[in-house]
């Protein structure tokens, strides 16, 4: 498989470490919320945004847009704090 | 030079009979000439006997001239070069050359297990799971063992491989598999369009079924094409041609791996050569035009050495001169099997008679057998009389019932042929059945890829150059090249008429895959016990499963399958494909990668020094660390560790640390930051402090540890343990990036920029002022326990020093740019001669720290909480962090966890081991009384006894009580005694004194 990274461009698979489901956000309080946050994960079988890091390259956090059936990745995306500038900055 | 090889013809053919090489087949000399396989040779000399079956240990011939081969498998080069089940039919000959048969005993013309074949009944499909099933305890000592030693293919070396194997990339616009009509003209219109273009090639020589079956192309002749065209494509400036490379997968984003022989053709590879090279090739499109595969029929005694597949016959005696008989007979269904009575006749070969399936022989073709003088026989070969020594005698039934015999010592079949859809089906693909050609075509193929010429199903010689030339053209537009492709080569196209036939009924054993072993017969029983799937037909009969995949053998299954289940064969369908086509030895996957090459290796700053030092080093994680530094006369590493030990407690030692992570945290929001990465607070931490910190998992368990000192009021210095080093910088990135984008702070691991040495010891600060500039007051008062901050040294250099301490006692810690780090080593022992400095390794390191109850990697296990830590104390309730909500869940708050405590045997002479189980006293070990386990242990020489720590069932409350730490493992049970942690200097006077 090959990603391409937005600050290094198209890249081997090697290079980038999965993470999962980019969907669920990190709740600031409750335990129930937390607790699906942390274990609660939608199995997508097609279409699903993943988190993926530039571990090999620049070591950037990444949304991927990825079909798990086919692995067609139709975009990727920093994650909102990727790079060196400060969102809102 | 002609030697010994009775059956090569006296001219024609692509070998060199200028050269000549000799070679050895199961001890016996041979020779043959340079461009010859294995294969090619063995027949040049007579040799049909090449193989015992993998189950009846019948005698086995060869089958086909390719990678398909199921029979002739030989055990290729001797000793550590050893490689079983090595296809004769892709070996390239060599001098010298060595290969010895398989799976007989104990010899080929004599086997004594072909007693196999008088039990055959009991041989039947699934035979392993029917006969060998009690006592259970009997299939691993007894019926595998033994079934391993009669059925079986080669033998491993079981040795180290001697050759390297290499890994490279290569990038292109179009990757084409297969040189032969399809793959040459898509090469051509792809190259002259501009494109960069890869042509694999798995055989030596360019050119597929052109170099067997000849043709006319452009008014050419094929030889003469394939010149004219390889000559072409070589003057192309972005053309690489890789012969002896077979393109065996496909992978995700137009990654393809393709296998290049690169020295087999040697008998070992030239010095500083790879023997072979795992090409990973990324390209923008793929041409596969890897042909087809002739098939076999299934008729009894098809596995007789001398029965032959027709093309393969072709093959031997228009490419290699060899003739495969003398007398030949010919079974077909199709057309193109007529193509080798051709051959023969043209060789001056007999023709015996053509046994043809379909209803009806084209005119020409009967005036070939009136010309011949050879009958044609409207019917089915029904039966072989032959044995180890071949095919004599051929029973034919015909239309119509009646039956003949032909006398032959060859038999040539062709059942059609079937599309290489192996590298268009990988992405599970399933192909499609095509009627006219009763054969499975590719439907589809992963993106970026098209088939084109016979792996598509388009036989004839010109449709395979017009869809070979189409595919190129194509595929290069696609990649963006769009220059004059040129005209397109031209050929007439044969005419092809097949009329289906699977399996002919007759008695005997009627053999569909002949590397399993696997018969007609089988595949039916199979069907009657109800493994009505393919997916279970394969599995339970082994069909299609050994080394050659069920090249020959799959579709004729499937068509057995299908009719004695009264479906269609498109109803029955395929299993699914898998790479890799070929067999890729592991070491070419492994590259490099191998032995001292397996990881990468990273040594401290201090290694060298360390190494002159005689230190005995041990592996963590990718370092080497300095385990301890044996002296002379110290019989064993307990006496060298508790010198190191001791030398710290009284004097001073040293010991590189530099493996621990380093990160710089920079930004106005660092403190903001640390705050909700760990559980205590950092932005309340004075500038020129350190603290310890603790991080959790979002789930509640600890992570990680370390100090961090604040340096300035946004900058921190962070550090985590040597193992997460890389995982906690993934974790922070993450928590900045995605989890608090708000946050103005920037992390960058500074792991490797720093050497970082622990100094401790009572007389750390007079070896220190021998290091530091003078001006620096390193007294209590001007560097208090837990400061932290820039330093300079004498002679100017800045480093940073840390007043931390993992041992227990005063020490600091210094960390100068890595470049200095062998520096500093070399530079501590001499300022500390005086003071009798010791470097300690990280046995001593791991003694004092248990000494003082530091938890570490052991009791930081992925299970275990910060009150399991001892640490509960630390989580902030003032803020939010990582893991905080999830660490108060009811299990992990429970009264009744395993907590980390003390534990000390009762008897003080006695070893105490890490691992050992803890059982109250009285109780009966096992499961419901096990209470926790020992961590980490050492021998303290401050004790002078066996001490640990444990996870301990409510441990802390039970300081005093004695257990049994019970080591089923080693044996062992003895007492033990619960008690505090911290073992030395409880009260941490020294370490701030």
């Amino acid at each position: 498989m090959r990603i391409v990274c937005p600050f290094c461009g198209e890249r081997e698979l090697g290079e980038f470490t999965y993470l999962g489901d980019a969907k669920p956000q990190r709740p600031a309080a409750g335990a129930d919320a937390v607790y699906d946050y942390v274990y609660l994960r939608d199995n997508v079988a097609g279409v699903m945004s993943e988190h993926w890091y530039h571990g090999g390259g620049c070591r950037a956090w990444l949304k991927v847009t990825r079909n798990t059936l086919t692995h067609e990745i139709s975009a990727v995306e920093p994650a909102a704090g990727a790079g060196a500038a400060k969102v809102g900055a | 030079m002609r030697g010994n090889q009775a059956n090569r013809l006296n001219d024609g053919g692509l070998i060199d009979r200028s050269a000549p090489l000799n070679f050895r087949f199961d001890g016996k000399a041979f020779s043959g000439f340079e461009g010859d396989t294995l294969a090619s040779a063995l027949v040049a000399n007579g040799v049909k006997l090449v193989g015992r079956s993998f189950k009846y240990h019948r005698p086995r011939g060869i089958l086909t001239a390719g990678s398909e081969e199921p029979n002739a498998l030989v055990e290729l080069r001797s000793g550590a070069r050893r490689e079983p089940n090595t296809k004769a039919t892709t070996a390239e000959l060599y001098e010298g050359l060595e290969a010895a048969s398989q799976n007989r005993w104990p010899s080929l013309n004599f086997d004594v297990m072909s007693v196999n074949q008088l039990f055959a009944p009991i041989f039947v499909a699934g035979f392993y799971y029917k006969t060998f099933m009690w006592p259970a305890k009997f299939w691993e000592a007894i019926y595998e063992p033994a079934i391993r030693r009669a059925a079986g293919l080669g033998r491993a070396a079981g040795l180290s491989d001697p050759d390297h194997y290499d890994k490279v990339w290569a990038h292109c616009d179009v990757v084409i598999a297969g040189s032969g009509p399809a793959g040459l003209a898509a090469a051509l219109a792809a190259g002259r369009s501009g494109a960069r273009v890869i042509l694999c090639e798995e055989d030596f020589v360019l050119g597929g079924r052109l170099l067997a079956d000849g043709g006319t192309i452009d008014g050419l002749s094929a030889a003469e094409w394939v010149a004219r065209t390889v000559a072409e494509l070589e003057a192309l400036p972005d053309v690489r041609i890789m012969t002896r490379t077979t393109l065996f997968g496909v992978y995700d984003g137009g990654t393809y791996g393709a296998i290049e022989r690169v020295n087999d053709h040697l008998p070992a590879p030239p010095e500083h050569q790879v023997r072979q090279r795992l090409w990973r090739i990324v390209a923008k499109r793929c041409v596969v035009a890897a042909g087809a595969i002739e098939r076999p029929i299934v008729f009894a005694g098809n596995d007789t050495p001398g029965v032959m597949m027709a093309s393969a016959m072709r093959s031997y005696i228009n490419r290699y001169a060899a003739t495969p008989a003398r007398r030949i007979a010919l079974f077909t269904n199709n057309e193109d099997g007529w193509r080798t009575a051709e051959t023969a006749i043209a060789a001056g070969l007999q023709v015996a008679a053509v046994i043809d399936a379909r209803p009806d022989v084209s005119p020409a073709h009967r005036s070939l057998a009136s010309k011949g003088g050879f009958p044609v026989l409207h019917g089915s070969v029904s039966g072989v009389d032959g044995g180890k020594s071949g095919v004599r005698k051929i029973s034919v039934s015909l239309t119509g019932g009646a039956r003949a015999e032909v006398e032959a010592d060859g038999l040539a079949v062709s059942g059609g042929w079937n599309p290489a859809v192996g590298l268009t089906s990988y992405h599970r693909g399933r192909p499609k059945w095509r009627d006219d050609i009763a054969a499975f075509v590719p439907d589809g193929a992963p993106p970026g890829m098209v088939a084109a010429g016979a792996a598509n199903g388009a036989f004839g010689l010109g449709a395979c150059l017009r869809e070979g030339f189409e595919a190129g053209a194509t595929a290069a537009r696609d990649a963006g090249r769009s220059g004059n492709t040129g005209s397109m080569p031209v050929a007439d196209d044969a005419a092809f008429s097949l009329t289906p036939l699977w399996h002919v009924a007759g008695k005997g054993k009627a053999f569909v895959d002949q590397q399993h072993d696997v018969t007609a017969s089988d595949v039916e029983l199979a069907q009657r016990e109800g493994f009505q799937s393919v997916e279970h037909l394969k599995r339970y009969t082994t069909l299609g499963m050994a080394t050659d995949q069920g090249k020959t053998s799959n579709v004729a299954g499937l068509a057995i399958m299908a009719a004695v289940s009264g479906k269609s064969i498109p109803e029955t369908g395929t299993t699914i494909y898998r790479p890799p086509y070929v067999p890729v030895a592991i070491g070419a996957f492994a590259g490099h990668h191998r032995d001292e090459n397996f990881h990468a290796t990273r040594l401290t700053p201090s290694h060298h020094w360390a190494a002159e030092q005689g230190a005995i080093f041990v592996d963590t994680g990718l370092w080497k660390r300095a385990q301890w530094y044996p002296r002379a006369g110290e019989k064993d590493w307990l006496e060298s560790v508790t010198r190191e030990v001791k030398a710290v407690r009284s004097g001073v030692g040293f010991c590189d640390v530099s493996t621990l992570g380093k990160i710089d945290v920079h930004g106005p929001d660092a403190g903001a930051f640390l705050d909700r990465v760990y559980i205590n607070a950092f932005s309340s931490l004075a500038v020129g402090k350190a603290r310890y910190g603790l991080m959790l998992r979002e789930d509640g368990i600890v992570y990680d540890d370390g100090t961090t000192s604040r340096l300035a009021e946004d900058h921190y210095f962070l550090t985590t343990t040597t193992a997460k080093a890389g995982l906690v910088m993934q974790h922070l990135e993450f928590c900045r990036q995605v989890l608090f984008p708000e946050l103005d702070v920037q992390l960058t691991s500074v792991s490797d920029q720093w050497a970082q040495f622990s100094i401790a010891g009572p007389k750390t600060r007079d070896l220190l002022k021998e290091i530091v500039d003078p001006a620096e007051d390193l007294s209590n008062e001007g560097f208090p326990f837990m400061g932290a901050r820039e330093v300079k040294l004498r002679g100017g250099l800045k480093a940073r020093l840390f007043r931390i301490s993992f041992s227990g006692e005063m020490a600091f810690e210094i960390s100068v740019p890595a470049r200095y780090g062998e520096a500093m080593a070399r530079n501590l022992m001499i300022a500390g001669k005086p003071f009798g400095v010791t470097p300690y390794g990280t046995e001593a390191l791991g003694v004092m720290r248990i000494e003082k109850g530091h938890v570490a990697g052991p009791e930081l296990n992925g299970t275990t909480t910060a009150a399991d830590l001892g640490l509960g104390k630390m989580m902030s309730t003032k803020k939010d962090f990582i893991g905080r909500v999830m660490a108060g869940r009811e299990a992990l708050t429970a009264l009744n966890r395993q907590v980390v405590v003390g534990i000390k045997p009762t008897d003080k002479a006695r070893r105490l081991r890490s691992g050992a189980h803890i059982i109250p006293k009285g109780e009966t070990p096992g499961p419901d009384n096990d209470q926790g386990y020992v961590t980490s242990v050492c021998f303290s020489p401050v004790l002078d006894q066996w001490i640990g720590l444990g996870l301990v069932e409510r441990g802390r409350e039970r300081i005093g009580e004695i257990v049994r730490a019970h080591d089923p493992l080693r044996g062992e049970d003895y007492d033990v005694e619960l008690c505090n942690s911290v073992f030395y200097d409880p009260d941490g006077g020294r370490q701030r004194g």
